[in-house]
């Protein structure tokens, strides 16, 4: 794969064994790429120096065109020009109450809705890979190499199926996940890190497309979610959409085109976008149809239009304060994150409501790709000897489980930390019973009906006994990520019983398989090349990880031991050197398989070492 | 890798009684996860990736456990072999039942009327209980060993928590 070197003589070469890792923000809007170098986290512009990557993807005949490219198209081509694709990932059409307001030709189907393009139907999942691609080969020519992996974010109110479509859109742009990482959150690892804070803050972070409200706790190094609320469809869109609906009303025109709508739509931004440093923004369109718009948005209106919008976002905001049983008084301080929070309205609502200026002296469309980059820097294995913080997350709505009469009984609470994982025993209703149907939800809602439907299992092989009898244990487990797993167990028999699961909006891992080979097809890449390339990152990775292990805490293995690691290490090292990729694959499996009781021990040690830390630290507290 | 054979007393290194020292739980609760944390391990190997989710899980499920009085005084019940929650005997003592109702009746009464003060004195009065009950199941559990005893309690609190949860969610209802 040719890569653009960009060669920077007053910057130190990267220290030997270091690994290129990004954080991205996937937004409603704009995107971006950041990476850490020298120790300082930075976007990293594309050719052009512009730092933000439009979310906007346009199927032509014969390519696909991502960003500024395709946002010039936007009106003369609406149908085939895809905004906003962040607010369909893991959603089906009837979830949409507001698919009207988008000018796609939607196709109906169980599951995710899809988009027909001119070249051809199109998953949100696809649409967002495109962006991600463009970004990882952004980030690949900036910083000279493949990359090990990256820290993608997602809105922190995102539920499973928008987590797995988010995780799923990145595997499909040959990106190495290291971990989905909560935009709030995000944004406070980059303003905690920056200012050296301490005690409890509000990250208030309104998107384009979703709006976040999170309550953590800084202490120590330790970044502590207590809580998290939102809403997934509210966010920038909206008041543009308001802003809109105000011109059309004022000006007393009807139904107008999908492309004037856009037209407006962007008129709206526009204003709105004015309005953050003048009082007035003067609105002037003319329709395909001839008409003549013409009016002047002051801040006054835009207030009094969007204030429901505004108290939407307050409510949240209460919300989660009490799931964290505090009051607006015990928050030291509120990062305002997104475009959308530029706005003077929003600003002085939430100074008003919490009492004290909103913190802002971090861009606001840049705060969440820093804090993810630093995240993924971390995450592969570049930390730094000062940086010892430690994150730890929460699930945002609750999972459960449908019972009789159709009711969510709950299996794991929102606002549980992550990872978690819980198990719930079941029986069987009926003599000699072998299957059974299990129906996972996720919300707050006590009807199933109300809450998302995340998966149905059906458990198979269950030991025919009388009803009652069997035992089944099924443990739901949810990862650091947020994804939720689930596996079966009979008790008495030890028998494990089958999973099928049908995700109801995600993808299936075929589905997955098929489009990963569509799309190295349709890519200018060579695939086999590619493939080769991974395995060696892969290898080299699991060669590191082990060397430093060896280096750290060698002494805990016996000479035997010692020598079958240190065997299996050569053989990952020979081959890496060579083209197998799919022995190079199997060595690196067998080194990992050689290091398990190793891993094993040095886990035993390391929690040994944390306990003795502690008693130190509790000494300190008293 | 944590001691999953550990009861979770034994895992903070905290001793196994109703009241101990929350400050010493939290700081125990975070060297842990230092010591845990998927993140600490994903660059590392795959069964490292494994055992670091798993033990994660556990010292999260444990501190919830233990920060939970309620749950806390059920666990410590549970390792004496008594299910102080379980759905086939969930019998109250009569005058607590009576004296809930007629509170859940007021609550109820107050949430029709948008009555905050009703309710903010509803809420105090809930909380002095769990307070009351806080102590009680201190001296059951800790001093007397008086596990029948206790085990009503654990039920009483869980009823008033209930309530009082109950009673915050409405009053944000009317805020909202």
């Amino acid at each position: 794969m040719a890569l653009l070197q960009i060669a920077e003589p007053e910057l130190p070469a990267p220290p030997h064994g270091r690994r290129l890792a990004v954080g991205i923000d996937l937004g409603t809007t704009n995107s971006l790429v950041a990476t850490v170098r020298n120790g300082i986290p930075v976007v990293l512009p594309d050719a052009e120096g512009r730092p933000l990557l439009p979310s906007i993807v346009r199927y032509r005949d014969d390519g696909v065109d991502v960003g500024y490219p395709a946002q010039a198209a936007l009106v003369a081509d609406p149908q085939n020009t895809i905004v906003s694709v962040k607010r369909l990932m893991g959603r089906g059409l009837a979830d949409l109450s507001d698919a009207r307001r988008f000018p796609y030709r939607f196709i109906d189907v169980p599951g995710m809705v899809q988009i027909e393009t001119r070249a051809g139907r199109r998953t949100p999942v696809e649409v967002s890979a495109d962006i991600l691609r463009t970004l990882r080969l952004r980030a690949e020519a900036a910083l000279g190499g493949a990359l090990a992996g990256a820290v993608v974010t997602v809105p922190a109110y995102f539920d499973d199926a928008q987590r797995q479509a988010t995780k799923d859109s990145a595997r499909l742009a040959g990106l190495n996940v290291l971990r989905l990482l909560n935009e709030p959150t995000a944004a406070a690892i980059a303003y905690g890190l920056d200012n050296a804070a301490e005690g409890t803050y509000a990250v208030y972070d309104l998107g384009g497309g979703t709006f976040d409200l999170s309550i953590l706790k800084l202490s120590r190094g330790v970044f502590e979610v207590l809580a998290t609320a939102g809403d997934t469809a509210l966010g920038g869109d909206d008041f543009d959409h308001r802003i809109y609906c105000w011109m059309l009303e004022t000006s007393q025109v009807g139904p107008v085109s999908p492309s004037d709508t856009r037209l407006l739509m962007l008129k709206a931004r526009e204003a709105k976008e004015n309005l953050t440093a003048h009082s007035t923004a003067p609105i002037v369109a003319t329709l395909s149809t001839g008409e003549t718009i013409q009016a002047t948005l002051g801040v006054a209106t835009l207030t009094a239009i969007s204030a429901n919008l505004v108290a939407k976002t307050l409510g949240q905001v209460r919300k989660a304060l009490r799931d964290a049983r505090l009051e607006p008084r015990d928050v030291k301080g509120v990062v305002m994150v997104g475009g959308a929070t530029r706005m003077p309205q929003v600003q002085k609502a939430v100074a008003e409501f919490f009492g004290a200026p909103p913190l802002n002296n971090l861009d606001p469309d840049q705060v969440v790709a820093l804090g993810a980059a630093i995240q993924a820097n971390v995450l592969a294995g570049n930390r730094a000897h000062d940086e010892d913080w430690l994150l730890l997350d929460v699930i945002p709505l609750s999972l459960g489980l449908e019972t009789m009469g159709g009711l969510s009984e709950k299996v794991i609470g929102r606002n549980a930390t992550i990872p978690v994982s819980r198990a719930q025993e079941f029986t069987t209703f009926k003599d000699g019973q072998t299957a059974m149907a299990i129906h996972v939800v996720q919300g707050e809602r006590e009807k199933v009906e109300d809450c998302r439907s995340l998966a149905r299992f059906e458990l198979r092989g269950i030991p025919p006994l009388v009803a009652g009898a069997a035992r089944i244990r099924v443990t739901f487990q949810v990862d650091a990520d947020g994804l939720l797993s689930v596996s079966a167990r009979e008790q008495t028999t030890g028998v494990e019983a089958s999973i099928a699961v049908k995700p109801s909006y995600g993808l299936a891992d075929g589905d997955i398989a098929r489009m990963i080979e569509d799309s190295q097809r349709h890519a200018a890449e060579d695939m086999a090349s590619r493939a080769l390339a991974e395995a060696r990152i892969e290898a080299e990775r699991v060669v590191d990880a082990t060397r430093s292990a060896l280096a750290a805490d060698g002494d805990l293995l016996g000479a035997d031991e010692r020598t079958a690691i240190e065997a299996a290490m050569a053989t990952v090292q020979r081959l890496a050197a060579g083209a197998d990729r799919h022995a190079l694959s199997a060595a690196t499996a067998a080194l990992n398989k050689a290091t398990e009781g190793f891993a094993e021990k040095r886990m035993d040690r390391s929690v040994r070492h944390a306990l003795a830390g502690r008693s130190v630290d509790s000494l300190a507290d008293q | 890798m944590i001691d999953f054979s550990q009861d979770y007393f034994a895992l903070f290194g905290l001793p196994r009684r109703y009241r101990f020292d929350g400050a010493q739980l939290d700081a125990a609760y975070r060297a842990l996860q230092r010591g845990v944390h998927p993140d600490r391990y994903a660059a590392a190997g795959e069964t490292e990736r494994r055992l670091a989710l798993q033990s994660s899980a556990r010292v999260n499920e444990a501190y919830r456990a233990l920060k939970d009085p309620v749950s806390r005084a059920q666990y410590l019940l549970s390792l004496q072999g008594i299910d102080a929650l379980a759905e086939t005997d969930t019998a109250l003592r009569p005058e607590f039942l009576q004296q809930q109702l007629a509170r859940r009746e007021e609550i109820a009464e107050a949430q029709v009327e948008c009555d905050t003060a009703k309710l903010g004195s509803l809420l105090d009065a809930a909380r002095q209980d769990i307070a009351a009950l806080d102590v009680e199941l201190a001296e059951r559990l800790d001093t007397d060993n008086d596990l029948a005893a206790a085990r009503d309690k654990v039920r009483e609190l869980r009823f008033v928590t209930k309530v009082a949860t109950d009673i915050e969610a409405a009053l944000g209802e009317i805020e909202a």
